[in-house]
């Protein structure tokens, strides 16, 4: 078996369950609780808070605890909203958003706030020019993704920051769900002021992440209750899930620049090999995330590949598992410029640490099959 | 370019007169403690410097150890490099560059123990300022009143360089000015007190008061913690833990409400003032703040302080909370401070406590308790303990947590 689906999610760490476990057993008492038991579990939950702050380069009064994505780009893009409502009520986003920020603008937009879709040139990148234009006085949210999940695709970060240095009052949120451990992302010296991050993407168990908020920030939470996480996001603390979560973080990050090398050289092997097929397009472009690559057969549908390839025990995902099931799975290639017949065939192969050149080898004799056998039907 | 040594100025030491051979030495024998981890490492010291030469270990830790430790008025890392101007050249300009801001002037003064080198003091001099003049626009040699001044060295083993100053913590070597006990709660303000204390070179020990079952096993880990963090300034810090159970109660029972507060802080002061003696102490120290809460306005105090004529000495008398607590979290026991958990203090507190206790109605009121009996039977039961910033229980604990992280 081979999985090729890492962007969709991960498969948990040896290590890391072992810890997940261990806590789950020993340190099972409610941080809040006065008792010994409790006092032990805040202490852990609070050494897991400064390891990730640390490992980030950020204060540990800067993570929030939370279940994973989706919840953290709701936070930070209701949150906003809801806080900066009596200021304004414009949002800037792109098009090519995951549909945790995509749905949750939809929801606002309902709500009376205005919302603004950047478009994407073939590279899957905004235009500052577009953005500068869309600034405006009422303006209190731009939303950008670091890695889209679907091609790979970079946003311009780091020049949206210089930009938004002169809109000090805009919130600039990140979802970088698909982007830790994978490209560069200094958030103690960038514009940024909130970044999402998710564990199952990093090999630590699903429903575990964190948000980052630049202190001096506010968000509203979406969450009311007991005040955990300074009230920002309330609910009893998932502490096996989080010590794991921080766990998992440190490994990915020790071992940052060898998992980068591993990545390119999967990378680079695989782009070599689709550039001698005639009848595939790359949809990723050139500068694009190192674990993703987006490719399709022409007029052949995705759903075929992907089921073809799983006959021989490799496991893609047609772009993006979140929406795979749903019509609309394919608009960031959409966005990029592409007919809806190219659209439909793309498929995403997503790698990781634990996968081998041996399995990109095995996966490219796999789609030879393939690509001849369905020749036929074209 | 390398650290080889951090040079370290006393300060207000060098004014200390004949005292000064004592000082220097308690400080010696505080740096060298703390640096005692770093195997290399070598301390030395004269009357007017102290030299730690690290012999190849890393200057970093070195340097926030340094910072810790009071008596200190600042030191310069030194920096040597091979005998020829090109690598002293180099390191002026590196050493510059990190110091740079616009605008600014600098001097260089060059000492030669090395008769043998080839240049004198006034080519060197003029050689490396050239070469900083030269590497950098918008940078000029003053001689009066530079914004740096670059010190170089020639001697046999190497040019020795040094630029950057580090200020150090000030104050007087712990344990240079006596001992005394601190009463420490758990609160915001004793460390605070405790610190201050240590830093004009006082040795504390830290006296609490611990009432289970009505104070909780948490808060005296709290007042551990707390100790452990302060025994940083100092390398370990005695800690006694006073059984106060039975006092608190029977003042509960014998001794009207408004008035409990007023007589359990005079017993507190009593046993302090007690353990003091038996352990040879000057003085006590507390964190009270002139009307912060009914205990600690003049009228409380003086019926509180009536119980001893020791020197009660209150650091934080006139200071205001805000500047507590920007104190607590420079010396990072803030948020150690402020987790909740009540304490002897919290948990008996009558709902109106006596502003204005009047002293002979208080010495009245406390003739309802035994006030000896109780001494020596919580005296009996005290426990005393060394704390470093590693506490056994805590090493424990981090292993333990390492372990999962």
């Amino acid at each position: 078996m081979i999985y090729f689906d890492n962007s969709a999610t991960t498969k948990i760490d040896p290590s890391v369950l072992a810890t997940y476990r261990s806590v789950s057993e020993q340190y099972y008492g409610n941080p809040s609780s006065l008792h010994q038991l409790g006092e032990q579990s805040r202490q852990l939950l609070t050494q897991s808070r400064k390891q990730i702050a640390e490992l980030l380069d950020v204060s540990k009064e800067e993570i929030y605890f939370t279940s994973g994505g989706t919840e953290g780009d709701n936070l930070a893009i209701k949150g906003t909203a809801i806080e900066k409502m009596d200021y304004g009520r414009h949002i800037i986003t792109s098009s090519t958003e995951h549909p945790a920020v995509i749905q949750s603008m939809e929801q606002l937009e309902a709500l009376g706030w205005d919302v603004t879709y950047l478009s994407v040139d073939e590279k899957g990148q905004i235009s500052l020019e577009e953005l500068e234009q869309s600034l405006r006085k009422d303006t209190v949210l731009v939303s950008l993704m670091a890695v889209n999940n679907e091609t790979g695709s970079l946003q311009p970060l780091k020049e949206v920051g210089e930009l938004l240095e002169l809109y000090p009052s805009v919130h600039f949120h990140v979802d970088a769900v698909q982007a830790i451990g994978k490209i560069d992302l200094d958030l103690n010296e960038s514009r940024i002021d909130i970044a999402v991050f998710s564990g199952h993407k990093f090999h630590a168990p699903k429903g575990t992440g964190f948000i980052y908020v630049k202190s001096g920030r506010k968000l509203a939470p979406l969450l009311s209750g007991g005040g955990q996480e300074t009230g920002l996001r309330n609910g009893t603390e998932n502490v096996p899930g989080n010590v794991a979560l921080a766990k998992s973080l440190r490994l990915l990050m020790e071992n940052k620049e060898e998992t980068a090398q591993k990545l390119l050289d999967m990378r680079k092997s695989l782009l070599a090999y689709f550039a001698d097929l005639d009848r595939v397009t790359v949809f990723s472009p050139e500068e694009s995330a190192p674990h993703i690559v987006c490719f399709g057969i022409k007029n052949i549908k995705g759903e075929v590949v992907v089921h073809a390839l799983e006959k021989h025990g490799i496991y893609i995902s047609t772009t993006s598992a979140c929406s795979s099931r749903k019509k609309d799975n394919i608009h960031s290639i959409r966005e990029m410029g592409y007919s809806l017949k190219e659209a439909e065939s793309a498929v995403r192969i997503s790698w990781s640490q634990i996968n081998t050149l041996q399995e990109v080898d095995a996966f490219k004799s796999a789609v030879d099959t393939v690509y001849s056998q369905l020749k036929s039907i074209e | 370019m390398e650290i080889t040594e951090l040079m370290i100025r006393y300060g207000e030491l060098s004014t200390k007169g004949k005292n000064k051979k004592i000082f220097i030495k308690k400080l010696n024998k505080n740096v060298t403690k703390k640096l005692k981890k770093y195997d290399q490492v070598k301390v030395s010291y004269n009357r007017d410097r102290m030299h730690v030469k690290l012999h190849g270990e890393n200057a970093e830790p070195i340097i926030s150890e340094l910072n810790d430790i009071f008596g200190i008025q600042s030191f310069s890392p030194i920096v040597r490099v091979e005998k020829s101007v090109e690598e002293a050249e180099k390191a002026v300009i590196e050493l510059i560059r990190k110091n740079y801001t616009p605008g600014m002037s600098f001097k260089i003064n060059t000492r030669r123990s090395d008769h043998s080198f080839e240049y004198d003091t006034n080519d060197i001099n003029r050689m490396l300022g050239t070469a900083v003049e030269d590497a950098m626009a918008d940078i000029h040699v003053q001689m009066k009143n530079p914004t740096v001044t670059v010190r170089v060295e020639v001697r046999n083993r190497g040019i020795f360089i040094s630029v950057d100053t580090i200020q150090g913590q000030g104050g007087l070597p712990v344990g240079s000015s006596g001992k005394g006990m601190l009463m420490l709660s758990g609160g915001i303000d004793s460390p605070v007190a405790g610190y201050l204390s240590m830093k004009r070179g006082m040795e504390i020990e830290a006296v609490h008061f611990h009432s289970p079952p009505y104070t909780s096993p948490q808060a005296l880990k709290k007042a551990k913690d707390l100790t452990a963090k302060l025994s940083r300034f100092a390398g370990e810090i005695i800690f006694i833990e006073v059984p106060f159970t039975e006092i608190q109660e029977q003042i509960k029972k014998e001794v009207p409400d408004e008035y409990s507060m007023t007589i359990t802080r005079r017993m507190m002061m009593r046993l302090t003032d007690e353990i003091r003696r038996k352990r040879n102490g000057l003085a006590i120290v507390n964190g009270e703040s002139l009307g912060q809460v009914a205990s600690q306005t003049l009228e409380s105090m003086l019926a509180i302080n009536a119980v001893t004529s020791t020197p009660v000495l209150r650091p934080l008398i006139s200071t205001d909370k805000n500047d507590i607590i920007d104190i607590a979290k420079q010396i990072d026991t803030y948020e150690l401070a402020v987790q909740p958990f009540e304490d002897c203090c919290t948990i008996f507190a009558p709902t109106r406590p006596k502003t204005k206790p009047k002293l002979q109605k208080v010495e009245d009121f406390e003739k309802a308790i035994d006030v000896n009996g109780l001494m020596d039977r919580a005296l009996e039961g005290m426990k005393i303990e060394k704390i470093g910033i590693e506490t056994d229980e805590n090493k424990e604990r981090e292993k333990n947590f390492a372990d999962l992280l």
